[in-house]
């Protein structure tokens, strides 16, 4: 009987200051093994400096019914946007 | 065997070690255990390919008869080949090709650390690049016959037999050529005895640490380094070197 290897989600930098970024996920025995799968799976192309994984099991996910209280609220307040102030230009990553 | 001779010898054995295990590497492709390790396996292929591909540039360049690495890889028989005989030994089960991996990376860690210090420019700067890939091929290797030696009665019985039956093979790599005892005196590659100290201590290192039991028998299997090979290297080369056999030229 094949017993699967826990599942687990990878988060990729793809650069210096930037911040680690959902990229996918993969089955590994433990977090070692994951960070190397990781590094096999997502970054052969040059995608990234830095490498986080973490159990799936120990992400918790908001439940799609509850997107309308959760989400809805925030649709008709442009205000909240701060798109009235200038940024400069040596602001990056905003 | 003049230095220059020497040299040219001393890249086609690190070029075949690189292409041919590289090639069984590749062979593990759509069959590994876990779609991850296949990805990891097929990496290691192509950094093993690459490595190769460089050493045949580089021989290409200094014999200066116009060959390209191409010719050097497909257009050669086996007994022109002079990699050692442990990397075209069959892949096995999966402990059987991560215990031939480890017992090479071993070897070849040792080996490209040490040739960064190289005489030769050129070999030197290859062995730094090539380090950083074989650093992480180590890593994989060793962790695997850590996993699998100190894992279920079943992984550790797969393991060991698998030590067990590549034993003999696993000695060729610090047994000298004639071209590496005359690069060995002029500094061009590092002193032999440093390279076999240190992946001996390696191999008894994980090997303990794997709980696994380290053979006694040291009898060594040999013959790779003078082009005389096992039966497996002519049915590699049937399959990687076909199609420019039959199509000399071909491009895709």
């Amino acid at each position: 009987m094949k017993k699967e290897w826990p599942l687990w989600e990878v988060f990729i930098r793809s650069k210096s200051g930037l911040h680690h970024k959902h990229v996918g996920s993969l089955h590994a025995a433990d977090a070692e093994m994951a960070i190397e799968h990781a590094r096999d799976v997502y970054t052969r192309r040059n995608e990234g400096v830095s490498i986080w994984v973490v159990e799936s099991k120990y992400i918790t996910a908001s439940d799609p019914a509850d997107a309308d209280p959760l989400f809805e609220p925030a649709k008709d307040k442009v205000y909240r946007h701060p798109t009235f102030y200038n940024l400069p230009d040596e602001v990056k990553h905003m | 065997m003049n230095t220059d001779a020497a040299l040219q010898r001393y890249l086609l054995q690190l070029g075949d070690n690189a292409l041919i295990l590289g090639h069984r590497l590749a062979e593990w492709c759509g069959h590994a255990p876990e779609m991850e390790i296949d990805m990891a396996l097929t990496n290691m292929a192509l950094d093993l390919t690459g490595q190769a591909r460089a050493l045949y540039q580089r021989l290409a360049e200094l014999e200066g008869k116009g060959r390209t690495e191409d010719d050097i890889a497909y257009l050669r028989d086996a007994r022109e080949f002079y990699n050692c005989l442990l990397v075209e030994q069959p892949n096995g089960d999966f402990a059987h090709s991560m215990a031939r991996q480890f017992f090479f990376d071993a070897y070849n860690y040792a080996l490209h650390k040490n040739l960064t210090q190289s005489s030769d420019e050129w070999l030197a700067g290859f062995a730094t690049k090539a380090l950083k890939e074989i650093t992480y091929h180590l890593r994989f290797s060793s962790e695997w016959v850590l996993r699998l030696g100190d894992g279920t009665e079943t992984s550790r019985e797969k393991m060991q037999k698998a030590v067990d039956d590549l034993w003999m093979w696993r000695h060729e790599p610090n047994i000298l050529s004639e071209a590496e005892e005359v690069l060995a005196k002029t500094g061009v590659i590092p002193h032999p005895d440093a390279i076999k100290a240190e992946s001996e201590q390696k191999v008894a290192d994980i090997l303990t640490k794997a709980t696994l039991t380290i053979p006694t028998d040291d009898w060594a299997q040999k013959g790779g380094k003078t082009g005389l090979h096992t039966e497996y290297l002519g049915y590699i080369l049937a399959e990687m070197q076909f199609l420019q056999r039959a199509y000399p030229g071909l491009e895709w």
